[in-house]
């Protein structure tokens, strides 16, 4: 309690331990940024899909369903380029492998670098779409007018939860020129 | 608790050379200046962002565009959201704080006065930066006051370092006026002063102080991320860059949801005071009050993805954030059955500050209710980012929190000037400002359900009358407030001599004092009765 007297020193204590408090929250709010990579990691509540190659790993393919697997793409501001899927959806079976194809064309006069970032939606189904081999693992520098088709091989795992039928895939493609000349 | 000394009145003018004009303000350590200081700010900030109100229900008086530009529209909103909650709300309650708190535990001042000094002077400065962009090229953030990236990053105007900037100065005058208040009432309350004697309301600004402590530095982090994002290149919540900007709104929201605690558990505290004065009663459960108090910030830390009901959370995720949410209407129905229970039976009258005070316990319902509604995730859906989200939190904040700033002003007015106000005009502040408050809110609630966007400078047709309804009523609140600055300044400059203790049901120390409460009180600390 608080009969006798306060003094600077009890003070100077209790504002100490008051700015532990802050510095440890203002770092707290920093650590979220890792903490929620690794969450998202292990629930797939962002729907941000495996960034490097999975191998195919036969578990039997599952004939007794069908999942649709659909294919968008979204141009990032003042990338100017075509980006588009060549096929819209593709039916498959839980554990088949399939390859699609995507073109992209440089319409800008001058080379560019450009980088896919891909999202699955539902965000649940992320953690069960698996990229054997994938344009968005590797930077896609094209020349002026260049053009490519660019493959997607993919399954999709077996123990996809029962309730969805439909895996939307969407790619982002990002003009990230700047950032490579900066390195 | 009571007192029996009246020793504490005695005056220490003479000790110190007082500094006269500009300079007592700009120099001053003590509690109350600092005080009047904070309170004469926040309502300079009222008139602010509520003019910025005006042209926004100008513009929304009829459908189409009329008076601004949509760009500008967004400037309005965004900045009239932020000195509302930042400049408006806030330095109120810390006004009331640094006023009430030392006069109530019985100390003679705040602990760290300079600090004090520097916590309030430095806010005018933040403000100016705020307010300053809308005369720059750039324009004014336009992002919305939750500044959601990529809004706030790759799409600013430019007027993101302003913005930050400004922030960051807010937090740091919070966080210190925090600290302040948690020293103070820690380790200066008069002996004999225990916790669970504490008035209610320096109950609920400790708790706030913590809630402060805890989640300003979050949103200093959050505003450094799109800072460095917007002009360093980093990739927080770029997802070019691996980031990802859903992330940003987890982040913001573990700030914002404790922080419109922080925005209503003073008010909470003030109508505590309140209501039992003019009851004539005791406060029906002074520890359940306190213990609803701390669940409500505990559970405030738990809630914040039901802001977020519509970007795609897990089924689970969902439900976790909606039970939470419901959770809370338990420890705050605790509250208003508490206020409920003291009026009942009591000898009430209805001064001024009871007016208010029932007014706030009725309307603050509603918004609690219709945040509620907004909790149920399936509903949500329909709710988000609709008008309905906008009635509901003006209902909190405007009848909630900003009525109990009325109340409590009302209330201790006579303590700070000496001087009893016009009750007949602040009669019509109170009448004027609860008809147009509810014309101006409650058919919001109509055009959210019939699916009216936020945030957007036109309409479509079907919600022309209820909107030309809402702006009205927007105006008269708007011009009501007049009144109570026509109030405040007649009480400062004359008025009938106010006893020491004018409302006869009051309790606690500040009443032991004189009125007006002389510049230095409880140099020696009083002696606290035991009951």
């Amino acid at each position: 309690m608080t009969s006798d007297k306060p003094t600077p020193q009890s003070h100077t204590t209790t504002v100490k331990k008051l700015m532990f408090v802050v510095v440890g929250m203002f770092a707290f709010g920093f650590a979220l940024v890792p903490l929620y990579d690794v969450f998202c990691d292990i629930t797939g509540l962002n729907g941000k899909t495996n960034d490097e190659a999975v191998a195919y790993t036969a578990d039997g393919i599952d004939t007794s369903r069908t999942v649709t697997v659909q294919f968008i793409t979204h141009n990032a501001k003042q990338i100017p380029w075509k980006f588009k899927p060549l096929i819209q959806q593709i039916k498959v079976h839980p554990g088949e492998q399939k390859v699609v194809k995507f073109y992209a064309k440089n319409q800008a006069t001058q080379a560019i670098v450009g980088q896919a970032v891909p999202s699955v939606s539902p965000g649940i189904a992320a953690g069960y779409f698996q990229k054997i081999e994938c344009f968005c693992f590797e930077r896609q520098p094209l020349q002026a007018d260049e053009e490519v088709e660019m493959a997607l091989q993919f399954y999709v795992d077996v123990d996809l939860p029962k309730d969805i039928s439909t895996l939307t895939l969407s790619y982002t493609l990002y003009d990230i020129s700047e950032k490579i000349a900066s390195l | 608790m009571t007192t029996d000394t009246l020793e504490n009145t005695e005056h220490h003018e003479e000790h110190h050379a007082q500094p006269s004009g500009i300079k007592r303000w700009l120099y001053t350590t003590n509690h109350k200046d600092i005080g009047t200081l904070y309170l004469w700010f926040s309502f300079i900030m009222l008139l602010v962002g509520g003019g910025l109100a005006m042209i926004i229900r100008a513009e929304l008086f009829q459908p189409g565009l009329q008076i601004v530009e949509p760009d500008f529209f967004n400037q309005l909103t965004t900045t009239h959201g932020l000195i509302m909650v930042f400049g408006a709300i806030m330095p109120a309650f810390t006004g009331f704080a640094n006023w009430m708190i030392p006069m109530m535990i019985g100390a003679p001042d705040m602990a760290l006065p300079r600090m004090n000094n520097w916590s309030f002077w430095i806010l005018p400065f933040a403000f100016s930066i705020l307010i300053g962009s809308f005369f720059m090229e750039s324009g004014a953030p336009n992002f919305g006051w939750t500044f959601y990236a990529p809004l706030s990053t790759t799409y600013s105007n430019g007027s993101t370092a302003f913005f930050v900037f400004a922030v960051h100065i807010m937090g740091i005058s919070s966080i210190m006026g925090a600290i302040n208040v948690i020293v103070t009432i820690m380790n200066m309350r008069a002996p004999g002063m225990t916790y669970m004697k504490m008035p209610l309301f320096v109950w609920t600004f400790f708790i706030t102080a913590y809630l402060l402590i805890a989640v300003m530095p979050v949103l200093a982090g959050v505003v450094t991320m799109v800072l460095t994002d917007t002009y360093f290149g980093t990739s927080f919540f770029n997802a070019a860059g691996g980031g990802d900007p859903v992330m940003f709104q987890h982040i913001f929201w573990f700030f914002g949801h404790p922080e419109v605690y922080i925005m209503i558990l003073p008010a909470f505290g003030i109508v505590s005071t309140i209501i039992p004065a003019f009851a004539r009663k005791k406060l029906f459960g002074y520890s359940s009050m306190v213990y609803a108090t701390a669940s409500i910030a505990l559970l405030s830390f738990i809630v914040w993805a039901h802001h977020m009901f519509t970007t795609g959370m897990p089924l689970f995720g969902e439900l976790f954030f909606m039970y939470c949410t419901m959770l809370i209407a338990v420890p705050t129905g605790v509250k208003v059955f508490n206020w409920v229970a003291t009026m009942w039976r009591g000898s009430m009258s209805f001064e001024i500050p009871m007016l208010f005070s029932i007014a706030f316990v009725i309307l603050f319902t509603i918004g609690g209710f219709s945040g509620l509604m907004l909790a149920l995730t399936p509903v949500d859906f329909q709710y988000h980012d609709t008008y309905f989200v906008v009635a509901h939190f003006h209902y909190v904040l405007v009848t909630g929190s900003l009525f109990s700033i009325f109340a409590g002003t009302y209330y201790w007015l006579p303590k700070w000037t000496g001087h009893m106000y016009n009750q007949t005009l602040a009669q019509w502040h109170f009448w004027c400002s609860i008809i147009s408050v509810n014309l101006l809110f409650f058919p919001m609630h109509f055009l959210g359900l019939a699916g009216m966007p936020r945030r957007i400078p036109d309409y479509a047709l079907q919600f022309a009358d209820f909107n030309k309804w809402v702006s009205i009523g927007g105006f008269a609140f708007g011009l009501s407030q007049l009144l109570f600055l026509a109030v405040v300044i007649k009480c400062i400059r004359s008025g009938e001599k106010a006893a020491d203790k004018p409302w006869d049901g009051a309790e606690g120390l500040e009443w032991t004092v004189a009125s007006p409460a002389p510049y230095h009180t409880f140099s020696t600390p009083p002696a606290i009765k035991d009951e």
